[in-house]
C-alpha cells in the first residue's frame, strides 16, 4: 500500500526527512534540452526528469525517456469493447428475446456495424484516459519535486530538470555542481 | 530590431518582415511581447479577478432562461407531449429539428481538438478549449429534446440495454434510433473526456498560483500534475491517440443522426447523401456557433493577442467551404430527385422550394449558402463586426435546413387526406428558447471556472514560433531571387 504510506507520511511533519534528489531550473526550453542531452548522453545520467509547463520536443530522447506503452493498452481495451458489442447485440437480440422485426435477421454484422464501432471508441477512449492517468501515477497528493522551493514555476514558464538519488552516478554536491556548470539559473537538493 | 536568419546566408529577414509573411499565432499585447508568463497571466486572471458585473448580469438572464426552460420541461412532463405543437402527420418537428440543431454545433469543438490536431494545425489551440466545452454544452442541450420527446421520461432508460422487469425485453438494435443512442452517448462521454485531458495540465497551473480552498479544489481536478517529462510522454500518446479515436468518431455522429432519417422511406429523408452532407453541415454550424462565441469573448476578456484575427479569419475560411459544400448539397439532392424519376421524390422537393414552406427553404439557402460566400473577399473575413453578423445568418441557416428537412417532408403525406401544416405552440418557442439559457449559463460558468485557453499549448505554439520559417515556395523563391535582393538591400 504505497499510496497509504505515501499519505501517511504526508500527514506526520515528524517524519523524518531524507535526501530525494537535485531539482535545477534553466532560463528556457532549449537550455533544459541542451543540459538534459548532457546529462543523459555525456554524463551518463539515467534516473533523469524534467519538469515543463508544456510538452517540450526532443525531451524524450535527450533524457532517455522511452515511448509511450499506452496504444497497446488501448488497442487492447478498444478490441474489447467492439467484442462487448458484437456479444451484446447478438446474445440480446438471437439468443435471450429472439424477436423478427421487419424480416430483419435477428442478428447481422451490417446492421451491428454503428454500435461495434461506437462501443470500440468508447472502451478505447476510457483506456486512453485512465491507462495515462495510471502510467503516470496519477492522481497523487503528493510528490518530492513538490518540496522544490519553485515547484510553482513548472506551470508556469520554469523548465526544470530533475535528478533522482536512485541514480548510480548521484552524488549531492557533484550533481548540484553540474547542473550549475551545464548553465541552471538555481539547482537546489531536495529532501523527501 | 531582432533579425531571423533564412533562406541564405547573406539574407536576413527582420521579425516583422517574417510576420508580414507568415502571421505569428500569438501577438503582442499593447506593445508588451507575449511570453510564457504573459499567457499564464491573461488567462488565470479571467479565473482569478473579481467577478465583473457584465458577468453577473449576463449570468443572471441566461440562468432566468434556463430556469424558463426546466419549468417548460416540467409542464410537459405534466401535462404530455401534446403540449407541443408535434401531430399527424407531423410526429417529428421542433423537437427534432433542435435535436439535430444543437448536435451539429457540438460538432466543431471536436473537430477543431481532434482533426485539426491531426493535421497539426497550431491554430486550433487558441480556440479548441472553449470549442470543445461548447460541444459538451451543445450536447446536453440537445440530449433534452429526444428525451422529452419520448413522453414519459421516467422511463428513458428503456432507451439503454439496462436489464429491467418492467419490459422484460431488448432494446431493438436493428434501428437506426438506438445507433442514435449509443451514438450521442459515446459522444458526449468522449467528448469530455478529452476535454477533462486537456485541462489537467492547465488546472495545474491554477493550482499552483491559488492559496486556500482554491489551491486544494484545483488541487484536487488536476490529480498532483506536475508536467514532468515523463508524464508529458505518456500524455500527448494519449492525447493523440484521442484525436484519432475522436476524428472517425465526430464523423460518425451525425452520420448516425442522419440515418435516423436516411433508412425511412420518406420522401425527402430516403438519401444516400445525408451522411456527408450531414456531418458538413454539422461543422458549418458548429463553426458558426465557435465565431459568434469567440468574437464576444475575446472582446470582453481582452483576449484579442491570443484569439488573434488570423485565427478567426481561418475559421471563417473553414465556413465558406462547409457552407459551400451545403450547398452543392442541396444542389445535389433536387438532381437526384429529378433523376430518380420518383414522382414522389419530385414533389417532395419542388414542393420544399415552392410549396407551403418556401419561406423556410429560401430562408435557409440565404443563411447557409449566399451569406457565407462573402467570405471569399479578404476584407470582409478579417472584418469582425461583419463575421459576427454571418455568424449569427449561420445559426439561423442551420437551424432552418433541419426544420425544412424534417417538416416539409412530412406534412405532405402520400395520402392528400393526411396532409397538414405545422405551426408551433408557445411552449415548443419557449423551450428552443430556453436552451440557449441552459447553454450560455453553463459556458459562462466555465469562462469563470475554468481557464478558457489552452495555456499549455499555447506556450507550446509560442516556442514553435521562436523557430518559424518560411513556406517552403517562398523559401525557393527567396534563395533564386537573392542577388537581386541583395541589390535592393545593399
Amino acid at each position: 500500500m504505497a499510496f497509504l504510506d505515501e499519505l501517511k507520511k504526508s500527514l506526520d511533519p515528524g517524519a523524518p526527512k531524507e535526501l530525494w534528489g537535485v531539482v535545477a531550473e534553466f532560463e528556457d526550453e532549449e537550455q533544459l534540452l541542451k543540459a538534459g542531452r548532457a546529462m543523459h548522453h555525456t554524463h551518463g545520467y539515467t534516473q533523469l526528469d524534467a519538469m515543463s509547463p508544456f510538452p517540450v520536443h526532443g525531451i524524450e530522447a535527450a533524457l532517455g525517456i522511452p515511448r509511450s506503452i499506452l496504444g497497446f493498452i488501448v488497442i487492447c481495451v478498444g478490441l474489447t469493447g467492439t467484442m462487448t458489442a458484437i456479444l451484446l447485440q447478438w446474445w440480446t437480440g438471437a439468443v435471450d428475446y429472439p424477436l423478427v422485426i421487419a424480416g430483419k435477421p435477428l442478428f447481422a454484422f451490417e446492421f451491428a456495424m454503428p454500435i461495434m464501432f461506437e462501443l470500440s471508441v468508447l472502451f478505447s477512449a476510457f483506456a486512453c484516459v485512465f491507462g495515462m492517468l495510471a502510467l503516470n501515477g496519477l492522481p497523487r497528493l503528493y510528490h518530492p519535486t513538490m518540496n522544490f522551493s519553485r515547484f510553482g514555476r513548472a506551470s508556469d514558464d520554469g523548465f526544470l530538470l530533475v535528478v533522482e538519488k536512485s541514480d548510480p552516478k548521484f552524488s549531492a554536491v557533484e550533481t548540484r555542481n553540474l547542473l550549475m556548470s551545464l548553465g541552471a539559473t538555481s539547482a537546489e537538493v531536495v529532501e523527501d | 530590431m531582432a533579425t531571423h536568419n533564412t533562406a541564405t546566408e547573406n539574407l536576413t529577414l527582420t521579425t516583422s518582415d517574417l510576420d508580414a509573411i507568415s502571421p505569428r499565432l500569438v501577438l503582442d499585447k499593447d506593445g508588451r511581447p507575449t511570453g510564457y508568463k504573459e499567457v499564464t497571466e491573461d488567462v488565470s486572471r479571467i479565473v482569478e479577478m473579481k467577478t465583473p458585473a457584465s458577468w453577473w448580469v449576463a449570468f443572471v438572464i441566461s440562468f432566468l432562461v434556463m430556469m424558463m426552460l426546466f419549468g417548460l420541461l416540467a409542464y410537459q412532463v405534466y401535462t404530455g407531449v401534446g403540449v407541443w405543437g408535434n401531430n399527424g402527420p407531423i410526429g417529428w418537428a421542433w423537437d427534432i429539428t433542435n435535436f439535430v440543431f444543437w448536435i451539429g454545433i457540438g460538432h466543431a469543438g471536436t473537430l477543431i481538438s481532434a482533426i485539426l490536431f491531426l493535421f497539426r494545425q497550431k491554430w486550433r489551440t487558441s480556440i479548441n478549449r472553449s470549442a470543445e466545452a461548447m460541444t459538451l454544452f451543445a450536447v446536453c442541450c440537445a440530449a433534452i429534446f429526444p428525451v422529452f420527446h419520448v413522453g414519459r421520461v421516467w422511463r428513458a432508460y428503456w432507451l439503454f440495454p439496462i436489464p429491467n422487469t418492467d419490459i422484460n425485453m431488448w432494446q431493438n438494435f436493428r434501428s437506426p434510433l438506438l445507433w442514435d443512442v449509443f451514438a450521442i452517448s459515446t459522444y458526449g462521454t468522449v467528448s469530455a473526456l478529452f476535454w477533462y485531458v486537456g485541462l489537467i495540465p492547465d488546472l495545474a497551473t491554477i493550482r499552483d498560483r491559488a492559496t486556500g480552498w482554491r489551491a486544494k479544489i484545483y488541487g484536487f481536478f488536476s490529480l498532483g500534475w506536475r508536467g514532468s517529462a515523463k508524464h508529458w510522454n505518456n500524455y500527448e500518446m494519449a492525447y493523440m491517440l484521442l484525436a484519432g479515436l475522436s476524428t472517425p468518431l465526430v464523423l460518425s455522429v451525425h452520420t448516425i443522426v442522419s440515418f435516423d432519417f436516411a433508412t425511412s422511406i420518406v420522401p425527402g429523408w430516403h438519401t444516400t447523401i445525408f451522411p456527408p452532407y450531414f456531418v458538413a453541415g454539422a461543422i458549418f454550424s458548429g463553426f458558426g456557433m465557435v465565431m459568434t462565441l469567440m468574437v464576444v469573448f475575446r472582446a470582453w476578456f481582452k483576449l484579442e493577442h491570443l484569439v488573434t484575427i488570423k485565427h478567426l479569419e481561418n475559421m471563417n475560411k473553414v465556413i465558406l467551404a462547409t457552407g459551400t459544400i451545403v450547398g452543392y448539397a442541396y444542389g445535389t439532392e433536387f438532381f437526384i430527385a429529378w433523376y430518380s424519376g420518383n414522382d414522389y421524390e419530385r414533389f417532395a422537393f419542388v414542393n420544399r422550394a415552392f410549396g407551403p414552406y418556401w419561406w423556410a427553404y429560401w430562408s435557409m439557402i440565404s443563411c447557409n449558402v449566399l451569406s457565407p460566400q462573402f467570405f471569399w473577399s479578404k476584407k470582409l473575413r478579417t472584418n469582425v463586426p461583419f463575421m459576427f453578423v454571418i455568424s449569427i445568418f449561420v445559426n439561423i441557416g442551420m437551424w432552418f435546413e433541419r426544420f425544412v428537412i424534417i417538416v416539409t417532408s412530412l406534412h405532405r403525406d402520400f395520402l392528400p387526406g393526411s396532409w397538414g401544416y405545422f405551426r408551433p405552440t408557445w411552449v415548443d418557442i419557449l423551450t428552443f428558447t430556453g436552451t440557449f439559457g441552459l447553454f450560455m449559463t453553463l459556458f459562462l460558468l466555465f469562462v469563470r471556472f475554468v481557464p478558457m485557453i489552452a495555456i499549455s499549448e499555447v506556450k507550446g505554439v509560442i516556442a514553435a514560433d521562436k523557430h518559424r520559417h518560411l513556406p517552403e515556395h517562398v523559401e525557393a523563391q527567396l534563395a533564386a531571387k537573392r542577388d537581386e535582393i541583395m541589390k535592393v538591400v545593399a
